[in-house]
């Protein structure tokens, strides 16, 4: 089932001297349920853009954007977002944060539903080791247990599809591990579909079932001087076997980093666009008369 | 040889540690204040006991226990209390209309960018008007009753709030605005249980900073055109060259500014203590 579709997307900024910046260039993409897909990109290559487009905080200049196969208006709740920072609201509790979703939707006269909600909440909190700390504000909170609230108020409302910037760009590397596998766990456990961004490749290429590489740097037939923006340069399927952590240390894993460092962060490095590591099951581009005229 | 630690000074240089110390540094240009006065007081009465420029304390507190206790024969009423009552209703009320405006207005501006763009400049360009110099229009529109002097401290008040909440409002991180429509919440929802929520220990503090000026206000106002309050007391003693009933009027506007500004940070501290904790 396609949860997000990409259509020929493009997206581009105007700049100050009249001319536009074109950030996403002819994007395809195409994630299934389930899906827990990582995306990484050298820095100024239109993650954050990316996410924006797909939140409804941005419109793209170009190309059509749908979830579930509803055009993706303003932001709302088939899309989930955990943030790297400012996630939680400081004035509530734990507690209150993680059940600032559901209440936006049950009114307060349906006493029993609050009070499901509640208990479910609870759990959720428990399950992620959070369970003495409900009553306490998020400036009372670790960098860590603000982030592990912040999942839980995400996910319980069901998002289609939960998007993360960088959420663990911020804890330190043991917090950093502990929150990987947590995260992974709760992917398995209530079938979640994940766009995951990070600028640490380790992590990319550890978390996902589906690695994404967006990347400015290639080259195709539209000529040397023309401006191109960041296309998918790299979508493979990944095989994860158990979850422990063990597994960054194995030399498979670290070639796959080399490989995929080589490919989308290194400028000099240019593939052609019908050159493009795209082999994962669910990829497709289809590329303009201009980008392949040879 | 024993070498007892180095300790730093108690009051000079930027590394003092003053510590009990403190206290008295805080109580000593108080003591100083009254020292000084009731020094040149006694100095001024002894060369001409009929001195009314700097009265005595037990002349200021006499007088005051008159105005407190004794009820005026011509209204029939204790002018202390009276006057009190008076200014600080006037003053409730006009800070009071300037909050629930400004809030208002903060949510519009800051929220919305139609609103931004409708009221942002013309809020601003309002508070740079000096409020005392549209008084007369104020007067003469409005007539010179309880009108005329709650407008003038709205205006002379409103602005600034206004600035203050919208800046508060629209520093609040974009991205907690997108967390809460992808959580579900409808705009109203936003509005009322996201944004206004977090605004009330802004809202109390700006208030705080605005009774201050409120103050001015009331007193330029109450000093044009009134009957009664504390301003008003204070312009009409004057005529009499009346310094028993101006200083204590003067020590107890102080020492209500003093106590409203107190409430209302003791209230941010006990009911809000994310808003400390988050401002830094």
């Amino acid at each position: 089932m396609n949860i997000l579709h990409f259509q020929d997307v493009d997206k581009a900024y105007p700049t100050p001297n009249g001319d536009d910046f074109l950030v996403l260039d002819n994007i395809d993409l195409t994630i299934k349920k389930g899906e827990f897909c990582t995306l990484v990109g050298p820095s100024g290559c239109g993650k954050s853009t990316l996410l924006k487009l797909i939140l409804g905080q941005e419109q793209a200049t170009q190309g059509t954007l749908t979830i579930r196969d509803n055009i993706a208006g303003n932001p709302d709740s088939t899309r989930g977002i955990v943030y790297q920072r400012y996630s939680l609201y400081p004035n509530k509790t734990v507690l209150e944060n993680v059940l600032a979703g559901p209440f936006f939707k049950i009114p307060f006269w349906k006493k029993d539903e609050r009070a499901e909600v509640k208990a479910y909440a609870l759990e959720l909190l428990e399950k992620v080791k959070l369970g003495e700390h409900t009553a306490k504000y998020p400036h009372e909170l670790s960098g860590g247990m603000q982030q592990r609230v912040a999942i839980i108020q995400a996910l319980i409302t069901k998002p289609e599809i939960l998007l993360m910037d960088e959420p663990f760009g911020a804890l330190d590397p043991g917090t950093r591990e502990f929150m990987q596998t947590l995260l992974l766990e709760l992917w398995e456990e209530y079938n979640l579909t994940i766009l995951f961004v990070t600028h640490d490749l380790e992590e990319a290429c550890y978390l996902g079932t589906r690695l994404l590489v967006l990347s400015q740097y290639y080259s195709d037939d539209r000529g040397e001087d023309f401006q191109r923006g960041a296309k998918f340069v790299v979508d493979q399927q990944l095989h994860r076997g158990a979850l422990s952590t063990h597994v960054k240390e194995k030399p498979d894993f670290n070639k796959l980093v080399e490989s995929i460092r080589e490919q989308g962060f290194n400028p000099k490095y240019l593939q052609h666009v019908k050159e493009f590591d795209l082999n994962h099951p669910d990829s497709w581009s289809t590329l303009s008369l201009e980008e392949h005229n040879s | 040889m024993s070498s007892r630690p180095q300790r730093s000074s108690y009051i000079w240089g930027i590394f003092a540690r003053p510590g009990r110390l403190k206290w008295l540094l805080a109580a000593l240009p108080f003591l100083i204040s009254i020292f000084t006065y009731t020094f040149f007081s006694a100095k001024r009465h002894e060369a001409n006991p009929s001195e009314k420029l700097m009265p005595s304390w037990s002349q200021m507190v006499k007088r005051t226990t008159e105005l407190a206790t004794v009820p005026n024969k011509r209204t029939g009423k204790l002018v202390f209390w009276d006057d009190t009552w008076s200014s600080v209703i006037r003053i409730a009320k006009g800070v009071g209309l300037a909050t629930l405006v400004s809030v208002m207005l903060a949510l519009f501006i800051g929220v919305f960018p139609a609103g931004h763009a409708l009221g942002q400049n013309f809020t601003n360009t309002i508070s740079f008007i000096p409020p005392v110099a549209i008084l007369p229009i104020l007067l003469v529109a409005i007539g010179v009753g309880e009108a005329s002097k709650i407008g003038l401290i709205f205006i002379g008040t409103f602005p600034l709030m206004t600035r203050d909440l919208t800046l508060y409002v629209k520093g609040l991180p974009r991205e907690q605005i997108i967390k809460t429509m992808t959580l579900g919440a409808s705009q109203w929802q936003l509005i009322w249980k996201v944004i206004f929520p977090q605004m009330i220990p802004r809202i109390i503090e700006t208030i705080r900073l605005s009774i201050g000026a409120g103050w001015i206000f009331l007193i330029v106002a109450e000093g044009i055109s009134s009957s009664e309050g504390l301003g008003y007391r204070i312009f009409q003693a004057r005529r009499y060259m009346a310094m028993d009933t101006i200083i204590p009027y003067v020590i107890w506007i102080t020492l209500l500014a003093f106590i409203a500004d107190t409430i209302l940070r003791l209230v941010i501290h006990f009911f809000y203590p994310w808003y400390r904790a988050n401002k830094s």
